[in-house]
């Protein structure tokens, strides 16, 4: 199968290993991956921030550059929500029709890379290995927008080698939330107290997750705190072979 | 006070993030319980959202038939625009009683108006009669939660209280114990004073019934022992038919506090000769609902029942608390309609107090898609900015950088050398805000798209 990836800017930027891993798995499984290098970002900063007119070009610039691919694959939840969820919704409120049956017809063609692998290809073993002790922190976007919490455990579950440890309080949210991470780095800061406090109680040296923006969160305040827990994206231990 | 600056309090307060904790961390379990022995919550959550719909797709015509259902059984209907126009009337009416007593069943609508400093103005006390709502009374508190008011008071706190307020040094802090010397103060002002008020859950507009949902059994003594009553109720609380309360008795109980049904559910249509008050008012008001009604991606919010599901299942709330957000609608719920309300003139940083993490979604049980009313009104506060903020001129910044590819490609190698716009992005608010408790990422030597080109 061709797949188109998108890859989200601060993914490109920040976490190229992520993308690079993702490439590993869909090609491991035999499929032709294509990265149309005219994408550059979804919005998602610039709409779940408010600031509607970038978010509403840079949806339409999402449409132009992978409007006529058949699979969209992302390794990023929130990301994909945007385009499921807030694509519609920017174009209902500009009263943009001709760009809202676009997004409504793209939607369903984006996909997050779990959900892709056990919903679309059929596929919970991508014959990874990876013997270590990991928990795995649902992001919001993937678990309640998307339904990926099951597909991104049942990956996993499904590595070699793994020993995945349950968090308590599971479905809590770390506390990044984009924007808020900053505008309300307090609340946001206690939230990730609570959340680091589960991931350490757990044991583990690595805590997944199926999104680098909850883990750049996360994985930052381990570090402050020296917990000596690592922080990986899903694509990576997925990719990991013996 | 902004949302930040209330947040910063409550952080610092062990006591009350212990007590809050605690606190929706029961009622959470209680609720989910109570929901899953619903065979299709689902299918409950639909019918009760369609209900609510239906009310205010159509809600003139509505109001209309309610007000001929009330008057026709004997009650008197009332209309106001606003706050202050709705505190005019109650007093009004207070008057013409003579009264300087009256007595209330909990009721946020008449929060929201600030109806018991208007009628103090007027000499008249407001006696409230919900446990919680007298602990915040008695105290000069604010409430910090739709169904809990006091959630962010511990027994402790509540013992010292009525050891000073009602002259109860006796007393230990056993919650039955409290409750009894609660309810010995109250009886008397119960049965003696000759006004009562209440708010409404719903209204239905075809038989003119009013309902009102409660645990303590309080609220119906304020609703049938005075000669007077008078319901105060937002225009949005009405319901269309009288099968529609079914369903709402399902969704509210279970929602709030987890039972299957709330101890007293009293409905009164009109008056009736020798039971109950022999003068019913029904005051109607506005206060800002028919603004929000005008926008269609905002009006879901007029759905709530104020059921408080939300409050207890966000982890903003959980850490901050009702105060923070400085309003008498706290948590999601509170983000999405005391903004609106106010027209965005007042708590428009509320709509930013959430990360949108979706668990007040899935648990509102006439559901309304919170984050996205959330994203909704940040448009509409950011739109209302007169000036290009700090943010603003990031966000123009970077979404300049993402209309080329080559734009964006040389903001990447600043960024490797730590400057511009890709470098500096989430620096936005204060400075430092992110390296306050999270070490930043470091930017490796090639991008993913670098990578590919090189493959």
């Amino acid at each position: 199968m061709r797949i188109a990836l998108f890859v989200p800017c601060f993914v490109d930027t920040l976490f190229p290993a992520t993308a690079r891993a993702t490439v590993t798995v869909l090609e491991r499984l035999g499929h032709e991956v294509v990265f149309p290098e005219e994408q550059t970002c979804c919005g998602q900063v610039h709409a779940n921030a408010g600031h509607r007119a970038q978010g509403l070009r840079l949806a339409r610039r999402f449409v132009r550059v992978f409007g006529d691919e058949d699979a969209i694959v992302a390794p990023s939840g929130s990301c994909v929500a945007t385009v499921r969820e807030r694509y519609p919704q920017l174009a209902e409120e500009a009263g943009d029709e001709a760009l809202l049956a676009d997004v409504r017809a793209l939607g369903p063609r984006v996909h997050e890379l779990a959900t892709f692998l056990v919903g679309v290809l059929g596929v919970e073993d991508v014959g990874a290995s990876f013997p270590h002790r990991v928990t795995y922190h649902a992001s919001c976007h993937g678990l309640r927008s998307l339904g990926a919490g099951d597909a991104q455990l049942r990956v996993l579950r499904a590595v070699r080698g793994i020993d995945l440890v349950e968090l308590e309080n599971p479905t809590a949210c770390c506390g990044f939330g984009g924007t808020f991470a900053v505008k309300n780095a307090e609340v946001s800061t206690a939230m990730l107290g609570a959340k680091a406090a589960d991931v350490i109680t757990t044991g583990a040296e690595v805590c997944t997750a199926g999104d680098d923006s909850c883990l750049m969160h996360l994985g930052g305040g381990l570090r402050r705190l020296r917990a000596g827990v690592r922080t990986m994206h899903i694509a990576e231990i997925l990719a990991s072979t013996r | 006070m902004s949302f930040a600056a209330g947040a910063h309090d409550a952080l610092g307060d062990a006591q009350l993030r212990a007590n809050l904790r605690r606190a929706t961390t029961t009622i959470r379990a209680r609720r989910q319980d109570a929901v899953d022995e619903v065979d299709d919550w689902e299918a409950l959550r639909e019918r009760g959202a369609a209900a609510k719909d239906r009310a205010l797709h159509d809600l003139a015509a509505q109001l209309e038939l309610l007000e001929a259902s009330v008057e026709r059984a004997g009650g008197h209907v009332h209309w106001a625009r606003d706050a202050e126009e709705a505190c005019h009337v109650v007093a009004g009416l207070v008057r013409a009683q003579g009264a300087d007593r009256v007595i209330k069943a909990k009721s946020l609508t008449t929060d929201e108006i600030g109806l018991n400093e208007a009628l103090a103005e007027e000499g008249v006390r407001a006696i409230e009669t919900d446990l919680a709502e007298l602990i915040v009374q008695l105290a000069g508190d604010r409430q910090s939660h739709i169904l809990v008011p006091a959630i962010h008071r511990s027994r402790a706190e509540i013992r010292a209280l009525f050891a000073a307020e009602l002259d109860r040094p006796d007393l230990s802090d056993d919650p039955a114990e409290l409750a009894e010397a609660a309810r010995l103060h109250l009886r008397e002002r119960l049965l003696t004073v000759p006004v009562g008020i209440s708010g409404a859950n719903f209204a239905v507009a075809e038989t003119g019934t009013i309902c009102l949902v409660e645990s303590e059994g309080n609220g119906r003594m304020c609703t049938t022992l005075p000669e007077v009553l008078i319901t105060v109720m937002g225009i949005e609380k009405l319901l269309p038919r009288w099968e529609d309360l079914p369903t709402m008795l399902e969704l509210l109980p279970r929602s709030a506090t987890g039972e299957r049904m709330s101890p007293y559910v009293s409905l009164w249509t009109g008056v009736h000769e020798g039971d109950g008050p022999r003068e019913l008012h029904l005051v109607l008001v506005d206060a800002g609902r028919t603004d929000v009604l005008a926008d269609p991606a905002g009006r879901d919010a007029l759905r709530c029942i104020r059921c408080s599901a939300c409050l207890n299942s966000c982890p903003v709330y959980e850490h901050v608390g009702g105060h923070a957000y400085g309003s008498i609608y706290p948590g999601p719920i509170g983000a999405v309609l005391a903004p609106q309300l106010a027209r965005m003139e007042e708590h428009a940083d509320l709509p930013f107090a959430s990360t949108l993490c979706g668990a007040c979604a899935d648990v509102c049980p006439v559901k309304i898609d919170i984050p996205a009313l959330l994203v909704h009104l940040r448009g509409r506060a950011v739109d209302r900015r007169r000036r290009l903020d700090p943010e603003g001129l990031a966000m123009a910044m970077l979404g300049r950088a993402f209309e080329r590819p080559g734009r964006y490609e040389a903001a990447q190698r600043a960024a490797r050398r730590g400057r511009g716009i890709l470098a500096h992005a989430w620096r936005v608010g204060p400075l430092g805000a992110w390296t306050s408790s999270r070490e930043l990422p470091e930017v490796p030597d090639e991008s993913f798209r670098a990578w590919w080109r090189s493959r």
